[in-house]
Order: C-alpha cells, then structure tokens, then sequence
C-alpha cells in the first residue's frame, strides 16, 4: 500500500467580506497518497482551487491541519511556507504565469535560483527540464515567440526543475485547445507514471480527468464523490 | 536555500529587465527628481558661489580695522588722527623703505544703471591709497593703468565692468554728480574687490565732503601677529576700535544672504520633492499593480516577502538615482561658472559671483534623489508584499 503524502484534517476555510462571512470549504478531510495523480472537479465556486492553493501552501486554512510529507504545513509562517513551497510544490497555472522578458530557459530556472546550485548545474537541469517537456530547441525564446502548448510545456518544465515532491495544476489545459490540451495531459501523465511525481489537478473538463488516477468531485466546500480509474 | 541578497538580486534584475516595457511611467519618476535636484543643486551652487566669493575675500594675515561697535564698513568712521597709531602698530609689516604696508580707505556707495538699463543700481566706491596693491597683492591691473592720487580717476574690478554701464577704459561716470575717468580694469582673483570701482581716497572724500576714512586694512608680518596688534589698539582708551581678519569680516558679510539663498533652495526643493515623490508612489503603485501576478508568481515558486519588497524599492531607488544624476548634470552644466550680481543687503551694494556646483552639491543632489526614491519606493513595496499570493494568482 503506497504511504500518505498529503493529509487533511476537518479542513475549513472562510474569508469575510465586510461583515459576511463566506465559508468557502467545509471541515474537508482528505488523504492523498504518494505517486498519485489526483483530479479536483466541480462548478465555479465549489473550493476547488481554495483547496489545491492550501495543499499547495499558497494560502492557510481557517481551521483543521495539512500534513506534507509528515509536516505540518498549516502553522508555518509566510517566510517558513514561501521555503516549504520551493522545496516541495512545483506550480502549473492556467494561463501558465511565465515571466514575459525572460528566455523559457529563464523562466526554468527561476526556482533553482532559490537553492545555492553553481551556475553550470543549473543551465544542465535547465536543460534536461526542458528536454523532458520536449523543448531543448526553444530555450532561448521569450514567452511571446511560443505557442500556447509550448507555453504552458515550459511552465511544466518549470514546475519539475528543482524536482518536488508535488506538482499542483490548476486548469493547466484550461487556455488549449483540445489537441494540445492532449499533448500537455499527457506529458503530465508521462511525469506520475515514469518519473513518480505525485499530482493534483483541478480541471472542469472531464475528459482531462481521465488522465488523472483519481477524481473527487466538490460542491459548496466539500466532497461529494469520489472514483478512480484504471 | 539561496541567501536573502540572492533573491533580492534576482527578483531586482528581473524588475529593471522590465522597465523598458514601463518606459513611460518610469520616466515620469526620473524626469521628476531631476528636476528636484537640477533645481536644488542650482539654488544651492548660487549660495555656495556667493559665500566662496565672499570667504575667498581677503587673506588671514591682513587686518581690518574698524570703529568699535561698527558691524561694517558702511558705519564706520576712523578718526584721521588715529590712522597713524594704527600704522604703527605692532606687527605691520613694512615695505623696503621702512614703511608700514597699510591704507586708510572710504567706504561708499554711488548708484550706476547696469548695461542695458536705466534704473541705478548701487556699487561700492572704495577710496583707497597708491600703495593699496602693496596692501592687496592679489590684485592685479588687467587693462589701463592705476589711477592718479589726487585726481578723479577710477580703476573698475572685472565684475562691476562687466554689469555696469560706462565703467570702460575712457569712459565716464558719475559719482556724487562728477564726471570720473575710468583709467584701468583690475582682477582680484574673483573675491568681492571685482565688484567694486576704487579711487584715490583724498579725491573721493574731498567730493563727498567728508572728513574721515572708514576704516584702515594693514598687512602684518604673519598670522600670529594678530592678536598683539588687535591687543595694542583694543587696550588703547583713546581709539575704541575693533579689529578683525579680512576672512572673518567676509565671511561675515556673506552669512545673511548665503542664508536666505539656501533657505529658498532648500523650501523651493522640498515642495518639487513632495511632489516628485507623488510622482514615484504613483508609477511605482502602477508598477506593482501591472506586476501583480510575475509578483505573485515569483513568491508562489517560494521568493521571499522581503526579497520583493527590497527589490521594487531598489527599482525605485535605481529610477530616482538616475534622475538624480541626470538633475545634477544639468545643473552643473547650465549654471557651473554661470557670473550673476546681486545686492548683498548687509552692504546694500552689488556683488558679481559665480554659480558654484560642487561635487559636495552634487553628492547632495544624489541623496536627495536616494531619499525620494525609498519613500517613492516603500510604499508600493509593502502592498505588494502584503498582497495575499492566491488572491493575487487569480486576479490575474
């Protein structure tokens, strides 16, 4: 049986505006198994990416405790989590968030300029990174000069450079079309398979969700189903 | 992980590399403090060109002597008997036939329209002795000869030759309604004397009615002879005068104005500074707010709080320096040596000097510039810190 990575317990998350508040997840408890490839659906609005940001330690729950890799995550101070994520999370967005003055190679290496690697070490995971993704021969063009897919292939091969243990995607084929969409659930399915990476996607398409090892549905902050695929 | 410096490096290299795309915003900050520090550095070069004038009057080894309880020149009177106790003071130097170095001016005032113009404006007429350029060295006959004693001739500094209608060689003014000859031009190595017109002192007292020198400047045999020279005529119950260093005196002369300048300069400056750094909150809140989501991005992939807030105030900082360079390089060379006059209102005279841009006024500029862009930069540095990631990741 393969070991809990991830481990959420009676999670809540509200946010207040003026004087309502607006309880976004419900006391949500979830474990997320190492190696696994996770698919996050429901409506706008039902918590989804609420909750990819709080396993992806972008933002902190209301109540309850998130558990990583044995830690606890939920009561690390902004400066303590901003480390945890470049150590740990690896980020996919959906319009793919690259840095528009910097090379793909630039926008690669942005998470190794976070760790004391030398310069050369850097440029050969660079490197490989993008070969992974099937890039090697796009390196030096800027964010502009690429297509959609190979935008959001040079996010991915962002995400994995520094080698996390997790990989959070949200809508990461939300701005493709479908052939390219393909292309790019693909090579993340490539990256659980053969290279172990554990991951979590929130997408609305369900054919997307096919791709992942397992679905949870999510209505009005919390989970309503679960199945898994083959 | 990398160190603080690191990041701070990192994040701070990719917000200049996208300043060219801000081009126009980020002018607006460099434009703005250069033309705070152009016009501050200006101000103060002028202030800084009066005083050096002034200070640069004047050596420390030459004495002034005044009546006692006289503030200057103007309102002093020293009795004609008197002018030889003072030559024979104790520690004057003496020239080769034995005499000591030391006149007896007058100082007056006469009115002259400047060039150009017909309102008169005043200027000092110094009456002095033959052997003042034995007195005063450092002036030197440039053009034309020294004037006659006992004529009405008049030898002219460059500077009130320069500001002052008919103060050429042959031509004539009038002081106190007489047609006076100018018969030379002097320079005086750039001090007050070149704004000044001198005569023979029997002449001009004879014109002017008047009965007594204003004061007597000698020359002493070195520095240290001050004090037993000021001791000897201080101790005197019959001379009630004061004696002072010509660079005391001078720089006396130049306090209230040199004052009055920096004053203006440094209000004129702080209200172009409140305003300038509107300017640079402004483009650096739109900066911050254009960049929200590559700020947010980059502290999502676990860059620091801090690292974002320096970096965006060292932008900031990088935008006014460059401002501030380019307002003091204006300044230096627009005004750099620029000769304007003014009425020094401690003399009620004119004085020609020189805009003085220094390099301690150019590193002021520099700070100025520093200082506005932290502020300018602080600000907008702390929301963008304080901006919650995932709020700001879906904003975009």
């Amino acid at each position: 049986m393969a070991e809990t990575l991830i481990a959420l317990d009676r999670i809540s998350k509200h946010y207040v505006r003026g004087k309502e508040k607006i309880e976004v997840l419900h006391e949500l408890s979830l474990n997320i198994e190492q190696g696994d490839f996770l698919a996050l659906m429901g409506p706008s609005g039902s918590g989804k990416t609420t909750l990819l940001n709080l396993i992806g330690g972008l933002d902190q729950p209301s109540a309850g405790t998130i558990t990583v890799s044995g830690q606890r995550i939920d009561t690390l101070s902004g400066g303590r989590l901003a480390q945890w994520r470049a150590r740990n999370v690896g980020f996919v967005f959906q319009f793919y968030n690259l840095l528009p003055v910097l090379t793909a190679a630039q926008n690669v290496e942005l998470p190794l300029l976070l760790t004391h690697l030398s310069k050369s070490e850097r440029a050969r995971r660079v490197q490989i990174a993008l070969t992974v993704v099937g890039l090697e021969d796009r390196a030096k063009h800027k964010p502009s000069e690429l297509s959609g897919g190979q935008a959001q292939r040079v996010a991915i091969a962002r995400a994995l450079v520094a080698d996390p243990t997790l990989l959070v995607c949200d809508e990461p084929t939300g701005d493709l079309d479908r052939k390219t969409a393909d292309e790019v659930l693909g090579l993340l399915q490539t990256l659980n398979r053969e290279h172990g990476k554990t991951l979590i996607m929130v997408t609305h398409d369900p054919r997307a969700a096919e791709y992942a090892g397992h679905q949870l549905h999510m209505d009005k902050g919390r989970l309503i189903e679960a199945g898994a695929q083959a | 992980m990398a160190s603080a410096f690191a990041q701070v490096t990192a994040v701070t290299a990719l917000n200049l590399r996208t300043v060219p795309s801000r081009l126009g915003p980020s002018m607006v900050i460099v434009i703005g403090i250069a033309g705070v520090v152009g016009v501050l550095v200006a101000l103060l070069a002028m202030a800084e060109g009066f005083r050096a004038t002034l200070s640069s009057t004047g050596r420390a080894d030459r004495v002034l002597v005044l009546r006692g309880g006289a503030n200057d020149e103007l309102s002093s009177v020293i009795y004609r008997s008197q002018v030889p106790t003072i030559e024979q003071a104790p520690g004057i130097r003496k020239d080769a036939d034995g005499k000591p170095i030391a006149a007896a001016e007058v100082f007056m005032l006469t009115s002259l329209p400047r060039r150009g113009a017909t309102d008169p404006t005043n200027v000092v007429v110094r009456g002095t002795q033959p052997n003042v350029l034995a007195v005063r060295p450092e002036v030197r006959i440039v053009e034309g000869r020294m004037f006659n004693s006992g004529m009405r001739e008049i030898i002219a500094g460059r500077g009130a030759a320069a500001e002052f209608e008919g103060l050429t060689i042959g031509g004539s003014v009038a002081v106190r309604g007489d047609g006076w000859k100018v018969v030379g031009i002097f320079e005086s190595g750039g001090n007050v004397h070149e704004s000044e017109i001198w005569t023979d002192a029997e002449a001009i007292m004879s014109a002017a009615n008047r009965g007594a020198p204003t004061s007597v400047i000698a020359q002493l045999e070195s520095e240290s002879q001050l004090q037993p020279f000021k001791d000897f005529l201080t101790k005197d119950p019959s001379m009630t005068v004061d004696v002072l260093s010509e660079p005391k005196y001078y720089a006396s002369r130049s306090k209230m104005l040199s004052n009055l300048i920096n004053g203006l300069g440094y209000f004129v400056a702080v209200v172009m500074a409140i305003g300038a750094l509107f300017g640079a909150l402004n483009t650096m809140y739109a900066a911050v707010s254009t960049r929200s989501v590559e700020i947010a991005t980059l502290r999502a992939l676990g860059f620091g709080a801090a690292p974002v807030v320096v970096s965006i105030m060292l932008e900031a900082i990088v935008l006014a320096l460059a401002g501030g360079i380019l307002g003091a390089l204006i300044a230096f060379v627009l005004f750099n040596g620029y000769t304007i006059s003014t009425l020094n209102g401690q003399t009620f005279s004119q004085v020609a000097f020189d805009f003085r841009v220094t390099p301690a006024l150019l590193v002021q500029g520099i700070v100025w510039a520093a200082v506005i862009g932290l502020f300018g930069g602080l600000f907008p540095a702390l929301r963008a810190a304080r901006m919650p990631v995932a709020e700001a990741l879906r904003a975009g």
